[in-house]
């Protein structure tokens, strides 16, 4: 099972290799950590996924808490959370079949076309990693040339923030 | 008013309530050095920057205050690493400044650049790289904050030269830190806090395991209450000794791999055990599946990380250990458990006929002997530091302590060369304080550089080497788990009586009982330093530590101390014990 925390850190330089260093110090396996900012100046946001039958969350949670600059960590797994992933696909087209066939796909998955060239469409996907996943898997008979996903964000519904002041 | 970086550094560690720093000048951090004099903070010139940071953490374990290393960038920063994993693992409080090479170059390999915040990343609380003089106060201000609060751990501060020398307008800032993440805890839960009492109250054979956290959080008064309300025994990891009186009924000394007998028997054989402020440091549990089977277990410890981390606690209480027992204390009622001290009574005579110091003379002299030697003259209330081996376990078993931050010993990192540079922030800590340096041959020699540093701060400290011209503990491990193949393990060492003389030490060399009572004299009637060389048995049972829980093996699986069948021509009578050959004393230097 995967487990997805949500930490909010200080927007100070060295954060990042701070968490990554503890990660690797613990021998936690990350699946994947995504940043960025928030609503908050000074404020930075991580969403880290870890499979939890290697690594026990509680301690990464525990953990985070130790480093100076982490202010708040949610565990996020059991809560109902939008999780997006977001993925650029760029897949071979050159065929004027084969180019339609993939907008096809890509209109189902409710993805679109960003770019378009003779030879080559790049597709941008937002969703749960398994519908990516997805897309992928029926894209990838066509030959995939070149993919980049950002890793998992994640929200928990609802009106409550990630109560920091 | 303005003000330097360097001189901001003074101005703040003045500020800070810093009376001493420990370090080695050097080209980035020198012009911190420059204004030094004109701020009331001593500086201690080490000889090797590894000793300023284990001075600053045993200046910090003596006194509870926070210990201060400074050093240059490059090779100065990174000397100091060693001493930084030290003072984390034993969660000691020290702020680090290191010297750093100026912003403009930062990043380009300048000479003596390195990135020791990187580095140390690992090993210390927190670091910072101060890129802006302005910044320069309110860091060092949060340092010392960081390394004293919460659970106590080394903080780095790394400030380039330029900021150093860039002034601008100062004043203190205010007490208050902004940290939005950083919350030292106190109070535990009080639902969780209640269901212990509950444990507690129906335990017939509970053992209180007693860590360092007891002093950190100044809870020696508040264990003793605890403790003596409910009749429950208290066993000490190392580095908790001087948490409770070990001279107190309800004392059953050090547990663990070289713990006694009676406190592993006890804490096997409990039906609850509560770890107070202790970590179950794999020295301290042995094999786990088989550690305190019938126990249920109360963990208490202000970082929630160590909770469920080794030993799965059927109350984890996350709080402060002296509020907590402060919490507990009304609730728990008034016990007599006089069944289960009277069997742990039982186990305690056993090993007490198998001690080592109660053996007869015999003409040799054992580490526990003059170990005994010392804590007799010194009546137990010296500060006996060690260093890390076999007589460090020695120490911890021959010279028990009623005194907190009495015993300063490398715990979690086990670091040889630790005990004479600690020894030297002990004694800056306590000047009132008789201070005891034990240190086997091998360790001392990784440092004993440092033994300027004594004589240049004109330090009474007494050094007593336990010399079995051997890495004891290792050859230990050879005799018992490797065919006695003393590989790398046999040490020459120089003459240690000249070598103190060339410093200017007096120095006595003890090779019996008597010598070993005679230089203790000797030594202590001393005004400043001295040395002394006990040399002891290199093998046979003398010459290994026991107790011994093997590697591997659970905690009632030990290997007791050997019992001794003397022959008749090995005793010696009272007066060929008397004729032995007197202490050869150096002259005064």
């Amino acid at each position: 099972m995967q487990s997805t925390l949500v930490a909010l850190v200080e927007d100070k330089p060295g954060v990042l290799t701070r968490v990554a260093s503890l990660f690797r110090r613990r021998n936690y396996n990350i699946e994947s950590l995504t940043v960025g900012h928030t609503e908050n100046p000074g404020v930075s946001r991580m969403t880290i996924v870890v499979d939890d039958s290697r690594t026990n969350v509680e301690k990464v949670a525990q953990n985070l808490y130790k480093l100076v600059n982490v202010i708040r960590v949610d565990d996020v797994t059991e809560q109902a959370t939008v999780l997006r992933d977001l993925a650029l696909i760029k897949v071979q087209a050159d065929g004027g079949s084969r180019r339609s066939e993939i907008m096809q796909l890509v209109d189902t998955f409710r993805a679109r076309v960003v770019d378009v060239a003779l030879d080559s469409l790049m597709i941008e996907a937002t969703g749960t990693e398994d519908k990516i996943d997805g897309l992928v898997d029926v894209l990838r008979p066509y030959g995939i040339v070149e993919m980049v996903r950002t890793g998992r964000v994640a929200m928990a519904r609802g009106k409550s923030g990630n109560g920091h002041k | 008013m303005k003000k330097t970086g360097a001189e901001i550094v003074w101005a703040m560690l003045e500020h800070e309530g810093v009376e001493v720093a420990f370090g080695i000048p050097g080209g980035t951090i020198m012009h911190t050095y420059h204004p030094r004099r004109n701020y009331g903070v001593h500086h201690v010139l080490v000889r090797h920057e590894q000793c300023a940071a284990h001075a600053a953490d045993g200046y910090a374990r003596a006194s509870g205050k926070v210990g201060v290393a400074i050093a240059t960038s490059g090779p100065g920063a990174t000397n100091l690493v060693t001493g930084i994993a030290t003072a984390m693992m034993d969660s000691s409080p020290i702020v680090c400044i290191t010297g750093q090479v100026s912003t403009p170059v930062i990043g380009t390999d300048a000479f003596q650049e390195v990135d020791i915040t990187g580095i140390t990343l690992p090993i210390t609380k927190h670091n910072y790289l101060v890129s802006d003089v302005e910044e320069l106060a309110e860091v060092i201000h949060e340092a010392f904050y960081i390394a004293r609060s919460g659970r106590p751990g080394p903080v780095l501060i790394d400030i380039p030269k330029d900021v150093q020398q860039k002034s601008t307008e100062f004043d203190f800032p205010d007490n208050d830190v902004d940290l939005p993440g950083y919350h030292p805890v106190g109070k535990g839960n009080a639902d969780l806090v209640a269901k212990a009492a509950q444990l507690i109250n129906q335990a017939e054979r509970p053992v209180i395991l007693a860590g360092q956290g007891v002093m950190m959080s100044g809870a020696m008064d508040a264990l003793r209450a605890f403790a003596e309300k409910t009749d429950t025994p208290v066993a000490l990891t190392l580095l908790g000794k001087g948490g409770f009186p070990e001279s107190h009924p309800l004392a059953l000394a050090l547990m663990g791999m070289h713990g006694e007998v009676f406190a592993n028997r006890a804490i096997q054989q409990a039906d609850l055990l509560l770890a107070f402020g202790m970590r179950f440091d794999d020295r301290v549990t042995g094999r786990l599946d088989a550690y305190a089977p019938f126990a249920q277990k109360i963990h208490v410890d202000m970082d929630a990380a160590e909770l469920n981390k080794v030993v799965k606690a059927d109350v984890a209480i996350h709080g402060d250990l002296r509020q907590v027992l402060e919490q507990l204390l009304p609730l728990v009622l008034p016990n007599d458990h006089a069944m289960w001290l009277e069997r742990i009574d039982g186990w305690r005579a056993q090993s007490l006929k198998r001690n080592i110091i109660n053996r007869p003379e015999n003409g040799h002299l054992a580490a526990p002997h003059f170990i005994n030697e010392i804590w007799e003259a010194t009546a137990g209330q010296a500060i006996v530091v060690t260093d890390v081996g076999q007589h460090q376990m020695w120490a911890a078993q021959y010279y028990p302590t009623d005194n907190p931050r009495s015993l300063i010993t490398s715990g979690g990192q086990g670091t040889m060369g630790f005990g004479l540079p600690a020894a030297i922030g002990a004694q800056m800590a306590r000047p009132d304080k008789e201070v005891w340096v034990i240190a086997g041959d091998g360790g001392f020699q990784m440092t004993m550089h440092d033994l300027a540093t004594i004589m240049q701060e004109r330090l009474p400290i007494r050094i007593a080497i336990s010399n079995n011209h051997y890495l004891g503990m290792v050859r230990q491990w050879q005799e018992f788990f490797y065919n006695k193949n003393y590989e790398a393990t046999p040490l020459l060492g120089p003459d240690f009586v000249k070598l103190a003389e060339a410093y200017g030490i007096p120095a006595w060399r003890a090779k019996n009982r008597r010598q070993a009572r005679e230089a203790i004299a000797a030594a202590r009637a001393c005004n400043g330093p001295a040395l002394i060389d006990f040399e002891i048995a290199q093998e046979g049972d003398e010459a290994n530590v026991y107790p011994m829980v093997p590697a591997g093996a659970a905690l009632h699986e030990m290997i007791e101390r050997p019992t001794y069948v003397m022959s008749p021509h090995e005793a010696m009578s009272p007066q060929e014990a008397a004729a032995q050959p007197a202490v050869a004393m150096m002259a005064e230097v």
